[in-house]
C-alpha cells in the first residue's frame, strides 16, 4: 500500500514536471503542436501499475498544472484531450494485438482530436476542424516517439524489479 | 512493435491524407477577407487587400492583427500562451488563427473560386 502511495506521488510530480520542462524547451514546432512528454508518465503508469492509477495521474496532473501555471481556460482544453486520449489508450491497452507504441501513437492522435473539439465548442466556430489532418499526423509522430521512450523506460524499470 | 501498431498507424495516416486531399478538410484558394470572431460573435470583417493594423479590445484581453500583402498575422496579444502570436501568417480560405484564452478567432473566407463554405457556416 505505502509503495503505491509513493508511486502515485512520484508519477504525479514527474508528469507535472514533464509538462513544465516541455514548456521551457523551445522546439521548432508550429504553434499548437506539442511533444506530449507528460504522456510518457501516463503510459508508463498504465504498464507498470494499472489503468485506474494511470487515469488518476493523468487527471491530477492537469488540475495541478492549471493551478500552478496554466490557468483554468486551458484546463478544459487539456482535460478533453487527456480524457479522450485515455479512453482510446485504455481500449488498445486491453487488446492483445497492440504494443505500447500503438497505444501511445493513438493516444497522441486522440489527444489532438479532443482538443480540436473543445476549441470548436469554446470558440463557437467550426473552422478549427480544418486543423485535423495536420494534427492527426503530428499526433502519430509524437505518439510513436513517446511510445519508444516509454517502452525503454518500462523495460528498464521491470528489469530492476520496481 | 506489433502488427496491430502498424495497421493503426497506417489507418490514421490514410484518414488524415484522405481528409486533406479529398477536399473535405483542405485549405482553399487565396482568401478575400479575414473575419474576426470573439465568443462566437462576428466583430469585424477585414478586406485582405488593404494593409493595416487592427486592435481588438474585449473583456477577455487585447489582440492586434496586421494585414500585409494579403496575409493576416497576429502581431501582439496579452494572453499567457502567445500561441496566436507565434502562429504563421494566414491567407488561404479555411485557414485560421486562434487565441483560445481570449476566445478570439481570425478566419479567412471568400476565396477567388469561392463556394459556400458549409462547414464554417
Amino acid at each position: 500500500m505505502s509503495k503505491r502511495v509513493a508511486y502515485y506521488g512520484i508519477f504525479a510530480s514527474l508528469a507535472i514536471l514533464m509538462g513544465y520542462v516541455e514548456a521551457m524547451i523551445p522546439l521548432p514546432l508550429p504553434p499548437g503542436i506539442k511533444l506530449g512528454l507528460s504522456n510518457v508518465v501516463v503510459v508508463l503508469c498504465m504498464y507498470i501499475m494499472d489503468l485506474k492509477s494511470a487515469f488518476f495521474i493523468s487527471i491530477i496532473r492537469i488540475f495541478i498544472s492549471a493551478l500552478l501555471f496554466k490557468g483554468f481556460v486551458s484546463m478544459w482544453y487539456s482535460l478533453a484531450g487527456a480524457v479522450l486520449s485515455f479512453i482510446v489508450m485504455a481500449v488498445l491497452f486491453k487488446s492483445k494485438g497492440v504494443s505500447i507504441i500503438g497505444v501511445s501513437a493513438l493516444g497522441g492522435v486522440f489527444h489532438n482530436i479532443g482538443q480540436v473539439i473543445v476549441a470548436a465548442i469554446l470558440l463557437g466556430r467550426n473552422i478549427v476542424i480544418y486543423l485535423l489532418p495536420v494534427l492527426m499526423i503530428s499526433g502519430v509522430v509524437t505518439g510513436v516517439l513517446i511510445g519508444i521512450v516509454s517502452r525503454y523506460t518500462v523495460s528498464y524499470l521491470q528489469n530492476r524489479n520496481l | 512493435m506489433k502488427k496491430g501498431d502498424i495497421i493503426l498507424i497506417v489507418v490514421v495516416l490514410a484518414a488524415a491524407a484522405l481528409l486533406y486531399f479529398s477536399g473535405i478538410l483542405s485549405p482553399g484558394g487565396k482568401g478575400a477577407e479575414a473575419q474576426v470572431y470573439v465568443d462566437g460573435q462576428l466583430k469585424e470583417t477585414i478586406d485582405l487587400s488593404k494593409d493595416g493594423e487592427y486592435t481588438f479590445e474585449t473583456e477577455n484581453g487585447v489582440n492586434t492583427l496586421k494585414i500585409e500583402n494579403g496575409e493576416a498575422k497576429m502581431i501582439s496579444a496579452d494572453c499567457p500562451d502567445q500561441i496566436c502570436v507565434n502562429h504563421s501568417a494566414v491567407s488561404k480560405e479555411n485557414e485560421s488563427i486562434t487565441c483560445l484564452p481570449h476566445k478570439l478567432i481570425v478566419e479567412i473566407h471568400g476565396g477567388e473560386k469561392s463556394h459556400v463554405d458549409v462547414v464554417a457556416q
